[in-house]
């Protein structure tokens, strides 16, 4: 028995690391989606900041760096979106596929120029990355039963960015629902003509939206690449963005539920891998490529109308017209 | 005289189209000033201009006598203009007090400026007798209360002028009575108001100067108390109009149309229509009235076989619709039912087609169109001028493409379409919204000639007036229930306005 609540904390432990960049990718959508702007571009994001975080880390030395620059990447990809989509009112789902392809592309052009080494960008040394955290009092907390393995594995010996990853999540409600950028912005998702009406710049509003977005799947990008992994690795988001954007929808906008959904998607995720080749009692072995398929199956099954029925922001993917 | 605002030589173009032309406009300080004119005279673009909403191309307004220049509402806002829009420009989703907080937060966080708000809003709600509950969900509010909360919302910065745009088109006409009852104590608290409407009953009950305009243009000023009806009509219009429709007695004959127990659930599974029923005879035209979204549009749809009814039955020209029948438009049209659709622009006509090819819509596999498996343009072609002749459409252009008729152009291409297709029963909704008063004119005499030629006709309108004039018995609608059927001769504006807000014939009589 207690080697299987052992198990499972290693599990839940796996879940939160699998869910980091997917609970920033999806605080990132709810920023962009509330504000009205589609972001199908959270994947495009994601990877550039991966490929800038591991380069900039790569030629500095300096994880840091590496972080602010993975953010700006982000932040940058996101004022190209909002060139498009805001200031001359494109489409903003064919300005999120042209973003996710541009990053696909260009990551790897620009890691085989600069690195020579088909497209990946040098392992760091374990300095230059983002380490996991041994939190106070760990070998103390040994001495309790349960509790002191559950702070052991659960919460203490993570990296910085999967805290930031779990604070990002209170933060993003709190802005949303008692800050006035929050009011503003959940009124430009449903009625922009309200906000225009009330003397608010519903230009500027979406870009401050969309660069908040940016910065946040900056930092999960930062996450892949130089705190759970130590290079960048060819197309390594290899569909976060999108797991994070059916997270978003699952949870209906809301950054609690997203963040429920974030947990549900990283927990397959790691039972996938934890229960390959293992007999379960009744199922006898579950299929791997089952496990594997769950969130898309998952998704699927919502966007057809089968688990409750979300209630998109009522002006999302409209271009704002005076 | 004391001008609250002023602008002079403003103008505003939008492509070629000349929105505004050189206006001048004077409004006293505490006075209620009319803006009159047909949809499409440049009213509403010349109120954005001053909001801000537009920027005019040359011009200049005057605020208290100083030059301004108006680039945002929010230049618009701190000025002292307040504007309730025609649409409303509310978060269904935000509580009432959400809503009017927006943009005059006070304060990064929303908590330091909640408690003044609110304060502010009770304040006002107070003083003008603007009745609404500040943490009810927009959402949850009737038309009525929504505009009040529009109004706070102009007035929270200290309003001075406050602009109205075509306040009343969703209302009762008692919900209209309480909002110019609040517009008087505006005007004696030194607020000027200005209101933008088509209606002139309004602009004479309750405003104190007025302004037409016409294409455009300013075409005069006047004290209220010195002109007429008539006198606006024509400054509107450019001529003189008949604003009284010559209608004969009716003499009803054989039951044409019929609802039994009629129901409808939409997709959601909200009751929209709820045992309905009535009865239209050759004739005589029933006439549906309601406040807008009372279940009008989903009455015109599924009589037109737009929609399925889920319970209940029709009876068309002898032949009876149930539920489970499957319905279309095609097979109601091919019983003889004419349908002049409520949105012509997404229902009656195709606009990036020509005008020919609209007259056959619907038709387009009758001899109208030709014998054969192709269409045979040169029938079409004639069938579509000699149409334009008889409904009189301007400009006679079979090739120009529907969009660029005018509104009552394009309406009349509808009626002609239908009206040449001599319907047993015809279903008419809103026929002249988006109409200048010319046309209007001529759509009315050619409903009642249709009448007077045997027809059984079921009018929709949101206009009272038209309603009134037209029908020789009127049915009222109200949460897609049907609240009684009276005779047109009993009814008056305040016994409907009742029904329209649900109290039974009995208990309005």
């Amino acid at each position: 028995m207690a080697d299987f609540l052992y198990q499972l904390l290693l599990s839940f432990d796996a879940t939160l690391r699998i869910a980091t960049p997917l609970m920033l990718c999806a605080m990132a959508g709810i920023f962009s989606e509330r504000s009205g702007i589609v972001d199908i571009s959270l994947e495009g994001k994601l990877l550039s900041g991966a490929f800038v975080a591991a380069a900039v880390a790569a030629v500095t030395g300096s994880a840091w760096l590496g972080l602010g620059c993975a953010m700006l990447a982000g932040i940058f990809m996101s004022l190209i979106h909002g060139f498009a989509c805001i200031t001359h009112k494109g489409d903003q789902v064919v300005s999120g596929v042209a973003i996710n392809i541009l990053a696909s592309g260009l990551t790897i052009v620009l890691g085989i120029a600069l690195f020579k080494r088909g497209g990946q960008t040098p392992s760091l040394p374990r300095d230059d990355r983002f380490t996991p955290i041994e939190w106070w009092g760990v070998d103390m907390m040994d001495s309790v039963p349960v509790i002191g393995t559950i702070y052991r594995q659960l919460i203490s010996g993570h990296n910085m960015l999967v805290y930031v990853a779990l604070l990002a999540v209170p933060l993003t409600a709190f802005i949303l629902y008692r800050s006035r950028f929050g009011l503003r912005l959940r009124a430009v998702g449903e009625v922009p003509e309200a906000v225009d009406s009330a003397g608010i710049s519903v230009t500027w509003l979406r870009y401050r939206a969309l660069i908040v977005g940016g910065a946040l799947c900056g930092i999960a990008g930062a996450y892949l690449s130089i705190a759970q992994g130590g290079n960048f690795v060819r197309e390594m988001s290899a569909g976060k963005g999108y797991i994070a954007l059916a997270a978003v929808i699952f949870g209906n906008w809301k950054p609690l539920s997203a963040f429920m959904a974030c947990l549900m998607f990283g927990f397959l995720e790691a039972a996938t891998t934890r229960l390959e080749g293992v007999d379960l009692p009744l199922i006898g072995e579950v299929p791997t490529q089952l496990m594997l398929a769950m969130p898309y199956v998952l998704t699927v099954l919502l966007l057809a109308g089968f688990i409750g029925k979300p209630r998109p922001p009522a002006a999302i993917g409209k271009p704002y017209h005076k | 005289m004391n001008t609250a605002l002023e602008l002079k030589n403003v103008s505003k173009s939008f492509g070629l189209v000349k929105a505004n032309k050189n206006i001048n406009l004077a409004v006293e300080a505490g006075s209620i000033h009319g803006i009159i004119g047909e949809n499409g005279a440049g009213k509403s673009t010349l109120m954005n201009i001053i909001y801000g909403m537009h920027r005019a191309d040359s011009g200049e307004i005057h605020f208290g006598g100083q030059k301004v220049d108006v680039r945002s509402s929010a230049d618009a806002i701190e000025h002292g203009i307040g504007m309730v829009h025609q649409h409303f420009m509310l978060v269904p989703t935000f509580t009432v007090l959400e809503n009017v907080m927006l943009g005059t937060e006070g304060g990064l966080m929303l908590r330091d400026g909640r408690g003044a708000a609110l304060e502010r809003l009770l304040h006002l709600s107070e003083t003008y007798n603007l009745q609404v509950n500040p943490h009810a969900l927009v959402s949850d509010l009737n038309v009525g209360q929504r505009q009040r909360v529009e109004i706070i919302k102009a007035l929270k910065g200290g309003a001075k002028v406050l602009i109205l745009d075509e306040p009343t088109g969703v209302l009762t006409p008692q919900e209209a009575d309480q909002l110019f009852e609040i517009l008087k104590v505006l005007r004696d608290d030194g607020v000027s108001v200005l209101l933008i409407t088509h209606k002139l009953s309004e602009i004479m009950d309750i405003t104190d100067t007025v302004s037409i305009m016409r294409q455009g243009e300013m075409v005069g000023h006047r004290k209220t108390s010195e002109t007429s009806p008539q006198e606006l009509a024509e400054l509107m219009v450019g001529r003189e109009v008949l604003l009284e429709v010559d209608r004969k007695p009716a003499t009803p004959a054989e039951v044409r149309f019929s609802a039994t127990n009629l129901g409808y659930t939409n997709a959601q599974g909200v009751l929209e229509l709820d045992d309905i029923n009535f009865e239209v005879r050759a004739g005589e035209i029933l006439g549906v009235a309601g406040v807008s979204g009372n279940g009008q549009t989903q009455l015109m749809e599924t009589l037109a076989g737009m929609r399925h009814l889920t319970s209940g039955s029709l009876n068309i020209l002898g032949t009876e619709v149930t539920a489970a029948d499957q319905t279309d438009p095609r097979i109601i049209r091919d019983l003889g039912v004419g349908h002049i659709p409520e949105d012509r622009h997404t229902h009656g006509l195709v606009l990036n087609f020509e005008a020919r090819e609209n007259m056959i819509l619907g038709f387009h596999d009758t001899e109208l169109a030709g014998s054969g498996t192709l269409f045979d343009y040169k029938a079409i072609q004639q069938n579509c001028e000699d149409k334009m002749a008889h409904y009189d459409v301007r400009p006679a252009n079979p090739r120009l493409n529907a969009k660029n008729f005018s509104g009552g152009n394009q309406q009349k291409i509808v009626i002609a379409r239908e009206f040449s297709a001599n319907p047993g029963v015809l279903l008419v909704g809103q026929p002249t919204r988006g109409v200048d008063v010319g046309a209007i004119e001529f759509i009315h005499k050619q409903l009642l000639e249709l009448r007077d030629a045997g027809c059984a006709i079921l009018l929709v309108s949101v206009e009272l007036d038209e309603i009134m004039s037209l029908s020789d018995r009127i049915m009222v609608l109200c949460g897609g229930q049907n609240v009684g059927i009276i005779d047109s001769a009993d009814a008056d504006r305040q016994t409907l306005g009742l029904m329209m807000a649900g109290q039974r014939q009995e208990a309005a009589a």
